[in-house]
């Protein structure tokens, strides 16, 4: 009998432990969900001049269309834990600390004007594509640069960290142009480069050339290639690898706001109205890539998949 | 030359320059100032100490800091501190350190090597009639470091200890190369913004320039009263 | 710790076509190693020069050397970098300033005078001590001989004054090594930048970086040794310095 009893008692232990241990498995958050559930605080990482995907206004305030964004997918994560508060903080990365800063936790999502491809893939993962651009570079008209071979032996600038720099390093290597690459920190210093004449052109995202060249003292006087360094490429929000709760929060979230009208009024807003701190208007009409990708979100890092019908 | 000056836009950006620029330098100086004579001063009294083995690991630490450029330091530091503190604390992910944290814990420990040399010199010039004297009124090592040998050591050193504290307040302006808003990144930020790199860059130039002379200026006339005959 | 390891980075190819990452961080230590000799020596004779200025009983002479010395120590090098690099082609007529941005190597120019005029502050506050550490009678004995302010200077006070401040030179040399780090930020690509470089690139963050600290160690520890022989090659027996 004492024997049973014993049995009993721990039996009885035991499915109460596996029950506990059902309960916990079944609330578990894990990685980034488990982070901002225990901290309050989501901490988004944003561009200095990333024109106008991410950028600074007159009072130092993040602004821009991948920022209102993440916005979007904050308010999705703060519904998906059942936050009442959700305190959103704002850390600044450059293109060269984006990735360590969102590997060590100093920031969850990074909001900005980074290209998913996939070398990157190995390292972080990123949710629906927001943009597509290509690798050109800008030139003074004075300078009369108009295709990749008018660069030889000249200065150039780019961005330390982007996909621009990785390019035009290679092309230079393979097709033996004998360029001087200047790495600048930020997209607003290689401009600046061009702008004082310590670089006869800049490597960048075609969006982000436009953006300069309109915002400058004299956009008449600069004019961007039409040859391209790559094809469009598309931009994505960069997000923690390995980590496949937050992201299916977050694609839901882009999904949702890129298949519905306030994606197209969310692009307008930025591409195709006035936008601060000068009021600068971009007028970049959505390209029909652009659409069919806002259409059927994918966040694929190949190319060739953003091809229109 | 100066025909195009902008005062303007030194004057525009006056706020955001004092209050987030210097502050965040003036913040970082004397907490990292604090943390380093801190930490530097148990350096120097583990190489002091008679125990080989706090000797030599005070000792590689020292000569590990002080070969290595402030820059590489500064980088390592940034990327490494989250994954330091997720080893530290056991925690299942890198601890999220932000990045003021990141610079006070670089400038904390790159400085203490230098503190630390400085307080040894110090220590080591207090004659040895002064230990001996208190261990034969029967005080304690602790006692003995703390009421007689570290007091007189932190006089004798006081100029060069600020002296060095000049170099820490100089050395804050590297925070730049990860583009953390310290006054000269600030000054940065807006020269290209605006594309007023003159301006900026002088202005910087001459505050730092004001700065560092009132302190060293004021350090002098330290010197000249704190000295003392033995 | 999701960070994944690749110690086997350093020999997979770098992306500008020059060899493998150790390659690249090899052609940054080489760039160090230059800027740093143009930058001590740039150092060397402007300090010596000051230093002496300092030392001299004219009034205008010594002024100008405190003024100089305050002017280098009290803006960080970095603010110099930039004010020689940004400022300076600026400031000059439009066609110098234009040939001086568009000088191809103006990084390397820019941060071996930058550095180099930073440090001759430091080297001319060490000449100023070691010729005040030399006894007094040296330069009366001089004078009783006939000799010239500059023959005593040149051939009494100078060389012991150098062979007292040998240690302390070094580690200012050191301090230039190091120093030629802060020219990342006007695009110097030296060992740092590399590192930087090559962690943009193959996203190996500590593997670029432990690199960059060994290569560090290394040339450090070979300048201290290779001091040691100097020192010890001009000692003077008998006194304070041979040992």
């Amino acid at each position: 009998m004492k024997r049973l009893r014993i049995m009993g008692l721990v039996m009885g232990l035991a499915l109460a432990a596996a029950f506990c241990a059902a309960q916990a498995n079944a609330e578990e958050l894990t990685g980034t969900l488990k982070k901002i559930k225990e901290t309050g605080v989501i901490n988004i990482g944003y561009r200095d001049s990333s024109i106008p995907f991410s950028y600074l206004d007159d009072n130092q305030k993040p602004i821009g269309f991948a920022i209102d964004i993440c916005l979007k997918i904050v308010d999705a994560v703060k519904k998906e834990l059942k936050l009442d508060k959700l305190t959103v903080e704002f850390n600044p990365v450059t293109s060269s600390t984006r990735i360590p800063l969102l590997a060590n936790g100093t920031i969850d999502l990074e909001c900005g004007s980074t290209t998913n491809n996939p070398d990157r893939l190995k390292q972080v993962a990123f949710t629906n594509t927001h943009f597509l651009t290509a690798t050109r570079f800008v030139s003074k008209k004075s300078s009369k640069l108009n295709s990749i071979e008018d660069l030889k032996g000249k200065s150039v600038a780019s961005t330390s960290g982007t996909t621009n720099i990785k390019q035009l390093t290679e092309a230079n290597a393979a097709r033996n142009l004998g360029i001087n690459i200047i790495p600048a920190k930020e997209h607003a210093e290689s401009f600046l480069m061009v702008e004082t004449d310590r670089a006869v052109a800049a490597v960048l995202d075609d969006i982000l050339l436009a953006s300069f060249a309109a915002g400058s003292k004299d956009p008449g006087a600069y004019v961007i290639s039409t040859d391209a360094f790559s094809k469009p490429e598309p931009y994505g929000i960069m997000l923690r690898k390995d980590d496949p709760a937050f992201k299916k929060v977050a694609d839901q979230a882009t999904a949702a706001l890129y298949q519905s009208a306030e994606g197209q009024k969310l692009y307008d807003k930025w591409f195709m109205q006035k936008i601060p701190p000068k009021g600068l208007n971009l007028n970049v009409p959505i390209g029909a890539e652009l659409k069919k990708a806002f259409a059927k979100p994918t966040d694929s890092p190949d190319p060739d998949s953003y091809k229109a019908m | 030359m100066f025909a195009n000056f902008d005062f303007d836009v030194i004057r525009r950006s006056l706020g955001y320059l004092f209050f987030d620029g210097m502050t965040f330098t003036l913040t970082l100086t004397s907490l990292a100032t604090f943390g380093g004579i801190i930490f530097g001063t148990s350096i120097a009294l583990m190489r002091l100490s008679g125990v080989w083995l706090l000797s030599r690991v005070a000792g590689l630490y020292v000569d590990l800091m002080r070969s290595l450029p402030l820059v590489l330091v500064i980088f390592w530091f940034y990327f490494l501190v989250p994954y330091i503190g997720q080893w530290l604390t056991g925690a299942s992910r890198p601890i999220r350190v932000g990045a003021f944290a990141s610079s006070l814990i670089t400038f904390t420990i790159f400085e203490a090597a230098y503190f630390s040399e400085i307080m040894r010199a110090g220590i080591q010039s207090i004659s040895k009639g002064q230990p001996a004297a208190a261990q034969a009124l029967g005080l304690t090592y602790g006692q003995t470091m703390r009421y007689v040998v570290l007091p007189q050591a932190f006089r004798n050193m006081l100029p060069v200890l600020l002296t060095q504290t000049i170099v820490l307040f100089q050395d804050t302006s590297l925070v730049y190369v990860l583009s953390i808003p310290d006054f000269l990144g600030a000054a940065s930020k807006v020269a290209q913004r605006d594309g007023r790199l003159v301006e900026m860059y002088l202005f910087s130039a001459a505050v730092y320039f004001a700065i560092s002379c009132v302190a060293s200026f004021g350090v002098r006339r330290l010197q000249a009263r704190i000295a003392f005959v033995h | 710790m999701n960070y994944h390891w690749n110690w086997r980075v350093f020999w997979e190819p770098a992306p500008n076509g020059t060899g493998n990452y150790l390659d690249m961080l090899l052609s940054g230590l080489v760039l160090t190693i230059e800027t740093a000799i143009c930058a001590w020596i740039i150092a060397l004779v402007t300090g010596a020069v000051v230093g002496v200025l300092r030392t001299l009983p004219s009034k205008t002479a010594s002024g100008f050397g405190f003024a100089y010395v305050e002017f280098f120590r009290n803006m960080p090098l970095l603010v110099q970098l930039f004010l020689w690099f940004f400022v300076l082609p600026e400031l000059v007529p439009h066609s110098w300033g234009l040939w001086l941005k568009q000088l191809p190597n103006a990084p390397f120019y820019t941060a071996a005078i930058g550095i180099g005029l930073f440090m001759s502050a430091r080297v001319a506050e060490q000449t100023r001590s070691g010729i005040g550490a030399l006894p007094r009678g040296q330069k009366l004995a001089a004078t009783a001989l006939g000799l010239t302010t500059a023959q005593t200077y040149r051939y009494v006070l100078l060389p012991m004054a150098f062979r007292i401040i040998l240690p302390p030179l070094t580690s200012e040399f050191l301090s230039t090594i190091k120093n030629t780090s802060v020219a990342i930020t006007i695009g110097l690509v030296e060992l740092t930048a590399e590192a930087r470089a090559m962690q943009e690139f193959s996203f190996q963050v500590f593997e670029a970086f432990t690199a960059a600290t060994v290569l560090y160690l290394m040339v450090n520890i070979v300048v201290v040794i290779a001091m040691r022989f100097v020192e010890r090659g001009v000692a003077i027996p008998g006194y304070i310095t041979g040992k």
